[in-house]
């Protein structure tokens, strides 16, 4: 492996799942579960705020997702969540919704 | 299904069975002896002092006792509780339980057993038992409307479907009303139902459109006279009195946050429960830091009280005097109390890891707290704020004493 795709291995892990370690993880897992599943159902099927299960999320861009969770949506109940999760800790949720990490 | 079973006599009282008994007279002294005991704890109990608790990462209630502050048992089997509350039978025996799966779940306390589940939807918020007691409404969010069971079997009687121009709407704020009435809000369309249930097979619906955006939950006063719907959407409440139904929805405080930016919120507050004490009602502001205070007779913000997050829910003590209040996240582990009569906080209380809701004994000497991270609801003295018990359940949220069963509202 020469250096340049070694640089890039680098970027790819530190931006991917290599940025949210496992304690993190499960820390977001449970914010997610019992937190945004106050709106969202714990088992994400929906409540007052939609469904988050991965059929629901076909066709919604991973930036328009990773958007909706840091900034909010104005004119729904849907608070922003910058400043309490990172863009890393989104970017994880997002692919973890997508593959149904959440309910069994 | 239940770990322990209270009522099994023969375990407790063989202990206590006389062993200085000898000669031919034994066997028939025991036997009246035993007959004696046998009747003694086996006696019929009543189920004032009960109630449930909902772990609600298990489908599954544990029955407390209130009086001794023990867990009786488990049970399990109740589907998807991640949102659910109940009601009670007005012989407090039954408890329904409203689960967001769209379940509807007859529980039998002094049995400690389920006696009848259905799937009455896909999606549902919660529910209310009428006046009489014969009827449960159920709201759901999926698809939006309200059900309307018979008590005794769980029987559907009515289908209302919450339609209008968009559709169908989420049903939220359901509330029992006197003469066999449900009040309920639509989330999407903004409007404010009344339906009567006096022949439960034809309801007959009054509709109050634009009441205002995204009414997100409602409670009724403890004398069922006054509706009262939060709307999500703009500052205000609609109201509705229901001995004026002509006067239709009026709005209450309305621009209370006038001038400032909407801030976010984390958890919705809930408003049934709502704080009643003397001529004021105390509410959770969306959004602020604030408990609004509302005068009764004018229907007008008499102040507001400073708190330490976001309130979830805020719960006056039975005789009025103190008010509780448990937060949104992230401030969700402490709770404070206020003093109505000075209208400010006098105590902060860290009873433990993410309280999720409250409920005082049915005097108010006592309030239960369910602790969510610490797997255990807590028992205090709202006299002294010293804690009391601790008692174990698995995840619990909502706690719930039998004494709902004869309140309007609950």
């Amino acid at each position: 492996m020469n250096r340049v795709s070694l640089f890039f291995v680098c970027i790819l892990a530190s931006a991917g799942a290599g940025a949210v370690d496992i304690q993190r993880q499960e820390e977001l897992r449970n914010l997610l579960l019992q937190d945004c599943g106050s709106c969202h159902g714990m088992t994400l099927q929906g409540g007052l705020g939609p469904s988050l299960k991965p059929e629901a999320l076909t066709g919604k861009p991973d930036a328009f997702l990773e958007h909706t969770i840091l900034n909010g949506r104005a004119g729904v109940p849907m608070p922003p969540w910058r400043g309490i999760l990172s863009e890393a800790d989104v970017t994880w949720l997002v692919q973890a919704l997508r593959k149904g990490e959440f309910h069994e | 299904m239940n770990e322990r079973r209270p009522s099994h006599p023969i375990a407790v009282c063989a202990d206590t069975a006389p062993l200085c008994v000898r000669g031919r007279f034994a066997v028939q002294a025991m036997a009246l002896f035993g007959a004696l005991l046998l009747s003694a704890c086996a006696a019929p109990r009543g189920t004032g002092d009960l109630g449930l608790v909902v772990e609600r990462a298990t489908g599954s209630v544990v029955v407390v006792n209130s009086s001794t502050q023990t867990r009786l048992a488990a049970i399990n089997g109740l589907g998807d509780l991640s949102h659910a509350s109940m009601v009670f039978s007005r012989d407090e025996r039954y408890a329904f339980v409203f689960g967001r799966d769209g379940g509807l779940t007859k529980v039998d306390l002094l049995a400690e057993r389920v006696v009848k589940r259905v799937i009455q939807a896909g999606n549902s918020i919660g529910g209310s038992i009428s006046q009489s007691g014969r009827l449960l409404a159920v709201a759901n969010y999926e698809p939006g409307g309200v059900k309307i069971f018979d008590t005794a079997t769980l029987t559907l009687l009515a289908d209302i479907p919450a339609e209008y121009d968009g559709g169908r709407s989420k049903v939220v704020g359901l509330a029992d009303a006197p003469g066999e009435r449900f009040v309920f809000s639509l989330y999407d369309a903004g409007e404010i139902w009344v339906a009567d249930l006096a022949d439960p097979n034809h309801p007959t619906i009054r509709r109050f459109k634009d009441v205002g955006r995204f009414p997100y939950d409602a409670l009724i006063t403890p004398d069922g006279r006054h509706y009262l719907a939060g709307l999500f959407g703009e500052d205000g409440i609609a109201m509705l009195d229901l001995w004026n139904l002509d006067a239709g929805p009026q709005r209450i405080l309305a621009g209370y946050g006038r001038g400032e930016e909407p801030r976010p919120v984390y958890k919705m507050p809930h408003l049934r429960g709502w704080a009643i004490a003397g001529d004021y009602a105390f509410l959770p502001a969306v959004g602020r830091d604030e408990v609004l205070v509302v005068d009764r007779r004018t229907w007008q913000e008499a102040g507001r009280i400073p708190v330490q997050g976001q309130p979830v829910f805020v719960m006056g003590r039975p005789d009025g005097r103190h008010v509780w209040v448990s937060f949104a996240y992230p401030k969700n582990s402490a709770v404070q109390v206020i003093d109505t009569t000075t209208m400010q906080v006098i105590r902060t209380l860290q009873p433990g890891n993410v309280v999720l809701h409250m409920e005082f004994t049915p005097r108010g000497e006592h309030i239960w707290m369910s602790l969510r991270e610490d797997h255990m609801a807590k028992v205090y003295d709202t006299a002294t704020f010293e804690e009391l018990a601790a008692v174990p359940a698995q995840s619990p949220s909502g706690i719930f004493f039998t004494a709902r069963a004869h309140r309007t509202g609950l």
